[in-house]
């Protein structure tokens, strides 16, 4: 394998586009607030203060850095290359969420927003969101999908219990794009004293810059942590794709490196099967939310369901970064379905005692077809994105 | 000369009329009866809504009616044939106004070279704002079809400029920051007519319309005192949803239409 970048990786330009996908397809409204949003975004970046306090929370209250744990029995199970696994799963709330939330929370305050909104699916984004919240005392609304709400009921109570409201959506599919939907409606409606903590590298420009970037500590870790271990970069990163935010915190600072990089998208009853959230795989650029990138769409460019068991993944968009990086072959996107998604959930249980969230096993059910193909001398690394107790209504399922 | 120009050259003494239908609602066999309906009870001006599964910049009224529509079974193609059958009655304007994902997945080139073909005078997309519109500003202009831009009471004096540079037609005049929809009409008024005068200012070169919250005659005389005219989309499509399919619906719908322009109704 090799896969070598001889350039400089610096996107997205200064529209916010990663080649063809990104930009800011809002309504005029909105125009302002992204612009305000641009310019607070990068004086923060600049601002030495604000990464001491970001890191500092993200140290003790998050618990950062997170573990780079060796998975020995998993790795004797395949019998190939080592694997590790970035521990996202041990960040407060259990998720790497959390991340992006406090970011974006303390880039709020320094606007002098008094209200926090969010959109949520497996409701791992509006629990970050309303701890972020708490933590600083601030109002917030959460937006979720009916349907979700029954999936992920835990979350829900969690999110009460912060003193976040959570509205229901019944709009639509009921699910992680119709709360986008409506998340975008109330900005829309009361821009002037809102924030919109938008939970994945998707949406308008700068989210899906800014997300990410309030993400790659994941991948700056991965890279020290590794180095450390094994003196040297891993030969495989694999992380699950959904909007794509895990994947491209931990994919953004090897994007230069010698490292092969593969997305796995929830392949739902199958890619063909028309019950599936593989956006890359059976996607069509378009615009929604936001930017322009692969979508779910028929030929009258009505945006198709989503079908995931792992409400996390069910949208039928994807960051435009990883559309871009889809395109120009930077990064391998591949597809597991439900059925292989739950297989990964007992495996991992039994054989390392972490039980994965469902998202997160999508990356996992991958080593199937990977690990036959690498050698002892080799390592994986995969992103451990968030833990599945979220999940267990769904997982006992299937027992 | 643009049927839009020639309504703002011909009508220059009372208020212009637009008005918001979503196209294949309440039916796809309806919607040009419907406009030339609205035209005999005076608009001067239809937006012919191109619908979307997820209409962001929408209230809960267009959403329900794009649904409708979409369950029918409208297509873009169909869209275009209820242009060109209106065309055989009438010189309306007609101005397509829709999200950006289905013109680019129909092809944004065949899209404007058929809107024109069809008889399409104008066009209006909510989540394509200036900044991005040079992705479908050179087929506009090569096929005649003219670009109507929205402009917020949070838009800048530069932005307002800008946005009158680019349109032509009209400008659009959001009147509240929000989603499509009926308002308690004293909610608009209070800050519209700051915003409506600062527009004034800054938008020299086309007429101005207000829309986003008119539901009778009083909120558009009132609403539109200082602009060339009013649109009124939700409150309209809120009259079809209550009536249709009783025996007099659309009576009942031009009665609406007639007092929102004359202030009593047609019969």
């Amino acid at each position: 394998m090799s896969v070598i970048t001889t350039t400089t990786y610096s996107k997205p330009n200064h529209k916010g586009y990663f080649g063809a996908y990104g930009g800011k397809f809002v309504p005029e409204t909105l125009i302002p607030a992204l612009n305000d949003l641009e310019v607070a975004y990068k004086e923060a970046s600049e601002d030495a203060e604000f990464e001491k306090e970001y890191l500092h929370l993200l140290h003790e209250y998050v618990g950062r850095p997170t573990e780079l744990s060796f998975a020995d029995r998993l790795t004797g199970f395949y019998g190939g290359a080592k694997i590790y696994l970035k521990r996202e799963d041990l960040c407060h709330t259990g998720a790497h969420k959390i991340n992006n939330a406090i970011g974006q929370i303390l880039l709020a305050l320094r606007m002098g927003k008094k209200r926090i909104i969010a959109e949520t699916g497996a409701g791992q984004h509006g629990v970050a969101t309303a701890t972020a919240c708490a933590k600083f005392g601030v109002e917030c609304v959460v937006y979720m999908g009916e349907e979700d709400m029954v999936r992920q009921k835990l979350n829900v109570d969690r999110m009460q219990l912060m003193g976040a409201e959570v509205r229901g959506v019944s709009s639509g599919s009921k699910t992680l794009k119709d709360a986008t939907n409506e998340a975008i409606r109330d900005w829309v409606t009361n821009v002037d004293d809102t924030f919109y903590i938008i939970g994945s590298v998707v949406g308008p420009h700068p989210y899906p810059m800014m997300v990410r970037n309030f993400h790659r500590i994941i991948g700056d870790e991965t890279k020290r942590q590794l180095m450390d271990i094994e003196g040297r970069l891993p030969d495989y990163l694999i992380a699950c794709v959904g909007g794509g935010s895990n994947a491209m915190g931990i994919f953004y600072p090897f994007i230069n490196d010698d490292v092969h990089i593969i997305g796995v998208e929830a392949g739902g009853l199958g890619v063909e099967s028309g019950q599936t959230a593989a956006t890359l795989t059976k996607g069509k650029p378009g615009v929604l939310h936001g930017s322009m990138s692969y979508l779910l769409h028929d030929q009258e460019g009505q945006i198709e369901l989503a079908h995931s068991i792992s409400a996390g993944l069910d949208y039928p968009g994807i960051g435009p970064e990883h559309a871009y990086l889809h395109d120009t072959k930077r990064v391998d996107y591949h597809a597991v379905t439900d059925a292989e998604a739950l297989e990964a959930v007992s495996l991992l249980s039994r054989l390392e005692g972490i039980i994965p969230a469902l998202e997160t096993a999508h990356a996992f059910a991958w080593l199937e077809k990977l690990m036959p193909k690498t050698t002892s001398e080799e390592i994986v690394v995969l992103n451990c994105s968030g833990r599945g107790d979220k999940d267990m209504e769904t997982i006992s399922k299937y027992l | 000369m643009n049927r839009i120009n020639k309504v703002f050259e011909q009508k220059k003494d009372e208020k212009v009329m637009s008005l918001f239908i979503t196209a294949g609602y309440p039916n796809v066999n309806e919607t040009v009866n419907l406009i030339l309906g609205f035209e005999r009870n005076g608009a001067d001006i239809v937006e012919l809504g191109m619908p979307f599964s997820d209409p962001l910049a929408d209230g809960p009224i267009i959403q329900y009616s794009s649904n409708v529509a979409i369950s029918n079974g409208v297509t873009i193609q169909g869209i275009f044939d209820m242009v060109a059958e209106t065309r055989k009655n009438s010189e309306i304007p007609i101005i397509l106004m829709g999200y950006i994902n289905p013109m680019v997945r129909y092809g944004l080139e065949k899209f404007f070279s058929n809107a024109a073909k069809a008889g399409v005078d104008g066009l209006i997309v909510p989540d394509l704002p200036l900044d991005e519109a040079t992705m479908i500003e050179e087929f506009a202009h090569s096929n005649g079809i003219q670009l109507i831009y929205l402009i917020a009471p949070n838009t800048s004096d530069e932005r307002m400029q800008l946005s009158d540079d680019k349109s032509n037609g009209f400008v659009y005049c959001v009147s509240v920051t929000g989603v499509t929809g009926a308002r308690d009409g004293s909610e608009v008024q209070q800050s519209v007519d700051t915003f409506i005068q600062r527009s004034k200012a800054n938008i020299t070169k086309n007429p101005l319309m207000v829309g986003f919250g008119i539901k009778n005659y009083n909120d558009a005389q009132s609403i539109s005192k200082e602009a060339d005219g009013f649109i009124v989309g939700s409150a309209l499509i809120e009259i079809i949803r209550d009536t249709y399919p009783t025996e007099n619906w659309k009576d009942e719908v031009f009665n609406f239409v007639h007092q929102l322009k004359f202030g009593y109704p047609n019969q």
